[in-house]
């Protein structure tokens, strides 16, 4: 191939180099496999028919992917070295967060590999259109796709006035910041971050006191999990079920990756937030400040 | 048995004295928390009740968790204390004896095959289940060999050998089943059953549990007279009366319901049932009746004021409770096990 040792360090900028130079002579890769759920759903979005020869076993599992049914087509893999090898690709998609031990063996092994950052905010993930449009040689079509997001985006996105305050509640108390998407996601909804206000960026599990404590207008969870654990008491805890505060669902895989699906997401929160401040008695878009409730 | 009483409380002060402890621990923990308000707003919330958040922590969060540590602890401490009476042996505890660690396995079969959720004390109850399995084996085997696992002969380690290894199997089984589990979560509560942990437990708990703890207190007071007529020894007791199967009966039937309801919903909370007789065997003169009430309450303050030291240590991360009780408790069982090796 063309740069059979990439550099270790700096991934993404390395997959950039590499695969602008696959632009450049215009071969663009014509076996990839993808090993991470988001560069999967991503991928199957934007590569030519044949071109993507694997995805990852998470892609086509319904709980975690949206496009499960598309998946079903492509044969899995498990992120595994040997078995990534073994399907010869000539560029393998995957996260920056891949176990490192497995990028370094495929880079010995003169696999090029491209690293997508994890998206934490709206504007990340039409970098990351772009990106693997570069990656996979469909530049024209990246482009067509981030503009059409940008489009939805600024037609969805809330303008002005404070909104209800919500937070993210998860398994073990498990909050997110508001460096990650799912933040950014209930901003263009129009809703406020308990987050901001307890100076959390990255998420945290915090205790479910600390949560009551800030009043939330809503509490945004994922539907109960098939399987029964103890780490989802917490999220159906008999004291936020008698808070005033709404619960809004939204199933994980709507926004685990920055695919521009993730904006069906933010549509139906932004009604939800629509429909709290009918309730309210607030009027949209530009309310009064959030007060109590008497 | 032989120490003399050194204890400023002692007689009939010791009860109230430890029933006042109690009481201020209880509310220094309903006090205790991350939502960092004052004690007074606390309290006006907690009674009057404005509607508001700090309301809502207090009587959803806070109360319930205190509640259900004054619970825990009598129960631990109350097996603690007849286990230890019954086998005539300091070291027995349903920790170190695995009851503890096969109570949680009864649990967490039950909540992964979905029993759990089938009625409201089908959870309590399978704790109840996996303890009885561990402790009518531990007493089980102390019956077949006798003397070998007396206390006061330096048998006393075939006791704690048989029940490291009811533990770990229990254990092991434990992590294994939660290992299996489709839920990614499931692995990361091996913690919370190996340590046991109060952190956002709610009346749910407490109304599922206290049914099977209160079966259990109410077996093993029954046992009292009788364990007091067996520290003159099986043969002696026996004379006087004493029916040894029944007294065998209640007291695996109280400690197994004791203790299973207890992990069932706080974990496995070691060390208690050692600690706690311990401390209070010398202000009671040794006699097992009367230290089955002062272990109860003083079993009670051991907890609450563990629960409380987690909060004030890392408030803002659930630090397991079973990380202070082997803090305080491996001391103490070291300072058992010296005392009979050199046979004091």
């Amino acid at each position: 191939m063309l740069i059979r040792r990439a550099p270790t360090a700096l991934a993404a900028v390395a997959a950039l180099v590499l695969t602008g130079a696959a632009a450049e002579v215009g071969t663009a890769p014509l076996r990839v496999v993808s090993i991470n759920l988001c560069t999967d759903q991503l991928a199957m979005t934007l590569a030519a028919p044949g071109q993507l020869v694997s995805v990852s076993s998470l892609a086509q599992d319904p709980r975690t992917s949206l496009m499960a049914d598309r998946a079903a087509a492509f044969p899995a893999n498990h992120g595994r070295a040997e078995e990534i090898y073994l399907l010869r690709p000539d560029l393998v998609l995957a996260s920056s967060f891949t176990t490192p031990a497995t990028l370094s063996m495929l880079r010995r092994l003169g696999v090029p590999v491209a690293t997508f950052e994890p998206e934490t905010s709206l504007d990340g993930v039409t970098r990351s259109i772009l990106q693997m449009g570069q990656a996979l040689g469909r530049e024209a079509e990246a482009h067509d796709m981030a503009a059409r997001f940008r489009g939805d985006l600024a037609a969805l996105r809330a303008q002005g006035g404070a909104g209800p305050l919500a937070a993210t509640w998860a398994a073990n108390g498990y909050m997110t910041g508001t460096e990650t998407l799912s933040a950014d996601v209930l901003r263009a909804a129009g809703f406020d971050l308990v987050a901001e206000r307890l100076g959390m960026r990255f998420g945290a599990s915090i205790p479910l006191e600390s949560l009551l404590m800030t009043d939330p207008d809503a509490v945004v969870t994922g539907p109960p999990d098939g399987a029964p654990a103890r780490a989802d008491d917490v999220v159906r805890h008999p004291a936020l079920a008698r808070s005033r505060a709404a619960r809004i669902e939204v199933d994980d895989r709507e926004w685990i990756c920055g695919l521009p699906q993730v904006l069906a997401a933010a549509r139906d929160l932004k009604n939800a937030r629509e429909g709290l401040e009918r309730g309210s008695g607030r009027l949209p878009p530009d309310a009064a400040a959030k007060g109590p409730i008497p | 048995m032989s120490r003399p009483v050194t204890g400023p409380v002692t007689g009939r002060a010791l009860l109230p004295a430890l029933a006042v402890l109690c009481a201020v621990l209880f509310a220094a923990s309903v006090l205790t928390g991350p939502a960092d308000a004052g004690a007074r707003a606390s309290l006006v919330a907690l009674f009057r009740g404005d509607g508001g958040p700090l309301t809502l922590v207090m009587r959803e969060i806070r109360l319930p968790r205190a509640v259900l540590g004054v619970l825990a602890g009598a129960s631990l401490g109350l097996a603690g204390a007849a286990i230890q009476g019954f086998l005539r042996n300091p070291l027995a505890e349903p920790g170190l004896i695995g009851v503890s660690a096969s109570a949680g396995l009864g649990a967490v079969l039950a909540i992964q095959t979905g029993i759990a959720a089938t009625g409201a004390l089908a959870l309590p109850l399978s704790g109840f289940a996996g303890a009885l399995v561990a402790v009518a084996l531990i007493l089980g085997l102390s019956a077949r060999s006798g003397d070998a696992l007396d206390a006061g002969r330096g048998g006393g380690f075939g006791l704690i050998l048989a029940g490291i290894a009811v533990s770990a199997f229990a254990g092991a089984l434990t992590s294994l089943v939660l290992n299996l589990s489709p839920n990614p979560f499931a692995a990361s509560e091996i913690v919370f059953w190996m340590m046991g942990s109060l952190a956002d437990r709610s009346w749910i708990e407490v109304w599922t549990a206290l049914p099977v703890m209160a079966v259990g207190w109410v077996l093993l007071a029954r046992t009292a007279r009788d364990l007091d007529a067996l520290t003159l020894g099986e043969e002696a007791a026996a004379s006087l009366g004493v029916n040894l199967p029944r007294l065998r009966l209640l007291t695996v039937l109280g400690i197994a319901a004791a203790v299973g309801a207890t992990t069932a919903v706080a974990g496995a909370i070691g060390f208690v049932g050692l600690v706690v007789p311990h401390l209070l065997r010398g202000a009671v003169g040794g006699v097992p009746s009367r230290l089955l009430p002062a272990s109860a309450l003083g079993g009670a303050a051991l907890v609450l004021a563990a629960d409380i030291a987690v909060r004030l240590i890392l408030p803002e991360r659930d630090l397991k409770l079973g990380v202070m009780m082997a803090l305080v408790g491996t001391p103490v069982f070291l300072h058992l096990i010296h005392r009979i090796r050199h046979g004091a």
